[in-house]
């Protein structure tokens, strides 16, 4: 009896060190941060000193501290409810599966007959739902990609947030060649995407070549400047190609804004050309789009267009990358990925290999950049900085190296939802960084960390993450 | 059919700064033999191995391989995978390089590369699934499959390399050479680590290699049973040169080696090199 008694003391006195070591922490975190506000006051700067504030943030994280250690860390019998509880919820879940997703169906349903003006919107989702239950994750991730625009028809701004989703997986597909598969880590992808931006608004405007004449030639401009990166740092690895590529990216950039005669500097690139419907431009007048297919004149019309497009375009990069892995020189980049010496050994050339994967990731880069430039009308050296690569290479990585499912989903959720919270601004780096830190503590590599053989003998196995390798160059 | 031997050294000499590593080295490897390469630890038997297959270039001296139809190659300039692509001269590493995270069957369709880099039209033909290329694939398969069979790895073709037990990761590196089709074959230390069946079984691999194929082979080895088993010729390296060479039981009674391996005395070591008139 007393035994418990100084047991549940221990329990309470550990529990209370704990939370006043925390309360102490959050006192040196939040004293400057909380405490005190600099501002105007009369005739100047002034401080204003905030002591209330500041007691109320340390009393609620004396007493949430408090409050954890005591029910949780130190009750094991709670915390196996809450296991319990948790595996119960999923083993329903699984169980009545079936159930569950008729339920969805069924409230889908209602929904049609209580709001009928939503019905494009539920037949995006109940098709989402079928096909994703019979064909999978990836045939779900494209019904509802492809019957986005007729859901969202009457809402521009998430067209326009889609739009870029797309690209960004698009890009995100294009630099997973570089990083996924051959393993090179690049930190200057945004590069590609200026050269095919500029290169689509410099030769539209100088030559007024359609954009379906100067999208192949984007990608052979970028394509080129892959090869110029690729050659210099053949023989770099892991943090030296990294830093090397950094710059390859900040000298472009840094050339676009200085080299005023020819891409006009710092103020940019106007009037661009925007893509047209194989020729048939897409405005009010006669020979417009709306005209020719007798429709009522309606500036969606190019939007929706435009939102096939980038699908088509992210569809024909994930294509060819697919393809790619089960042809020689796809396997060769996996190969260079895992060990760069048996590469050398087996009469691979390391050189082509290399240049291959930078040339090739580079080209989807110039299309992506020549979609940008047409869509958005103006561009400048402005949308083309580190940052940018950085989100890029995020969402490689988030993704999952060499996965095109997972690159997909990390770029939905990273663009989107950047655009979405951007009411919440200044949150919006810290929420970043938040899953950043989720991500590495659950998934450390990326969120498909597995590998889909590209041959097999008698069965298709998926290969675990600990035995593939990330690549140091 | 010449009669040249497949590979010849004259003179190769291999300097690491102030270390020589290899001192004017010559022997000839006959083809369709097993020729052997021992001696102590860092005699410089790998170094000899990264020299013929292009790791390293030489500081001096010529290493010559010569095909069946008399054309002959000049190792010292090439580079490595030039080597490995015209030369046809694959290799095994001391500690295993396979492809870890690619399933076995995928490590050998790696090690055909350029003939599937041809057949693929250099990858525009493959990208679009055309016949020819997808000939070449299934071949390469029945490669794969074959060498699979032999190194007894057939029932884990389609796992990860890098699941693999050390002794069937050892054999899968030799099946990955062998797809390449080489003419010459150096295996650096392929018995390490192996229990004694397995490395029994070696033996099997490696002699069936030399009667059913037209490969050459040349082996590091320090496991003894293997060497005196299987090699027709062997050379003995201590510190860069060559002390000995001659067959199995040749080597086995000379002192010599004996001397190398065991350490002796400076006495005996002078007496010796006086007996044989260095």
């Amino acid at each position: 009896m007393s035994a418990a008694r100084t047991e549940n003391a221990s329990v309470l006195s550990h529990a209370l060190k704990d939370a006043l070591l925390a309360s102490i922490v959050a006192f040196g975190l939040f004293i400057l941060l909380l405490g005190f506000l600099i501002g105007d006051a009369r005739g100047g700067m002034g401080l204003t000193q905030r002591p209330a504030l500041l007691a109320s943030v340390i009393g609620i994280v004396f007493v949430g501290r408090f409050l954890i250690s005591l029910l949780y860390y130190n009750a094991p019998a709670l915390r196996a409810a809450l296991t319990r509880a948790w595996t119960a919820i999923l083993d329903l879940a699984t169980q009545y599966k079936t159930a569950l997703v008729l339920l969805v169906v069924a409230i889908a349903i209602g929904w049609i007959f209580f709001a009928p003006a939503q019905w494009p919107l539920v037949v995006m989702l109940v098709a989402t739902l079928l096909v994703g239950i019979s064909l999978g994750f990836s045939a779900a991730f494209l019904v509802f990609a492809i019957l986005f625009p007729v859901a969202f028809y009457d809402n521009p701004y998430y067209l326009g947030i889609a739009i870029i989703v797309l690209t960004y997986v698009m890009l995100g597909w294009g630099l997973n060649i570089v990083v996924g598969l051959a393993g090179l880590l690049d930190l200057g992808y945004v590069a590609f995407y200026a050269v095919g931006a500029y290169s689509y608004a410099i030769i539209a405007q100088m030559y007024g070549w359609s954009f379906w004449a100067c999208l192949p030639l984007a990608g052979l401009f970028a394509a080129f400047f892959g090869i110029l990166l690729g050659f210099p740092v053949l023989r770099l690895r892991g943090d030296y190609l990294a830093i090397v590529t950094l710059a390859f990216g900040e000298i472009v950039r840094i050339v676009l804004l200085n080299w005023v005669s020819f891409t006009n500097g710092p103020n940019g690139i106007g009037s661009i050309p925007r893509a047209s419907f194989f020729g048939i431009p897409f405005n009010a007048e006669e020979n417009g789009f709306a005209a020719t297919f007798g429709l009522e004149f309606d500036p969606t019309h190019r939007t929706v267009f435009l939102f096939y497009l980038i699908l088509a375009l992210a569809l024909i990069t994930n294509w060819v990358t697919l393809r790619l892995r089960k042809l020689p020189v796809g396997r060769a980049w996996e190969a260079l990925r895992e060990d760069e010496i048996a590469v050398r050994s087996l009469g691979i050339n390391p050189t082509n290999t290399k240049l291959t994967a930078f040339a090739i990731g580079a080209m989807f880069g110039g299309f992506a950049g020549a979609f940008f430039a047409t869509r958005q009308g103006f561009i400048s050296p402005d949308s083309f900085t580190f940052p940018e690569s950085a989100l890029i290479l995020a969402i490689v990585v988030l993704g999952g190296m060499g996965s095109q499912i997972g690159v997909a989903i990390a770029a939905t959720v990273m663009t989107a939802s950047f655009e979405l919270f951007r009411e919440f601004e200044q949150f919006r780096l810290v929420i970043f960084g938040f899953a950043m830190v989720g991500i590495m503590v659950w998934r450390p590599r990326g969120l498909i960390s597995t590998r889909e053989p590209t041959a097999y003998l008698k069965e298709r196995k998926t290969i675990s993450v600990e035995h593939v390798a990330e690549g140091r160059g | 059919m010449t009669n040249e031997p497949i590979l010849s050294l004259n003179a190769l000499t291999m300097r690491f700064g102030g270390l020589l590593a290899v001192d004017s080295l010559s022997f000839e490897a006959k083809r369709g033999d097993i020729t052997a390469l021992i001696g102590p630890n860092g005699a410089g038997k790998t170094t000899v191995f990264n020299c013929i297959t292009g790791f390293y270039e030489p500081t001096s001296g010529s290493i010559r391989v010569t095909h069946d139809d008399g054309k002959a190659y000049a190792l010292e300039k090439l580079p490595d995978f030039k080597i490995a692509q015209r030369v046809h001269v694959a290799r095994t590493f001391q500690n295993i390089r396979l492809f870890a995270g690619m399933t076995a069957l995928e490590n050998l369709l790696v090690a055909q590369h350029n003939r599937l880099m041809r057949a693929s039209g250099y990858t525009i033909f493959g990208l679009f699934g055309l016949p020819g290329y997808r000939n070449a694939e299934r071949e390469a398969v029945e490669l794969a499959r074959y060498w699979l069979e032999k190194t007894q790895l057939t029932d884990r073709a389609d796992d990860p390399a890098g699941s693999l037990p050390y002794g069937a990761q050892r054999r899968l590196e030799i099946a990955r050479a062998m797809c390449t089709r080489p003419v010459l074959l150096c295996l650096d230390e392929p018995a390490a680590g192996l229990n004694p069946r397995e490395s029994d079984e070696l033996n099997v691999l490696l002699r069936s290699i030399k009667h059913d194929t037209k490969t050459s082979l040349l082996l590091i080895e320090h496991d003894m049973n293997v060497v005196m088993e299987i090699s027709d010729h062997v050379v003995v390296l201590d510190h860069g040169k060559k002390i000995s060479e001659g067959t199995p039981e040749f080597i086995r009674n000379d002192p010599k080696v004996i001397a190398a391996y065991l350490g002796v005395d400076e006495d005996a070591v002078e007496q010796a090199e006086a007996e044989a008139g260095l």
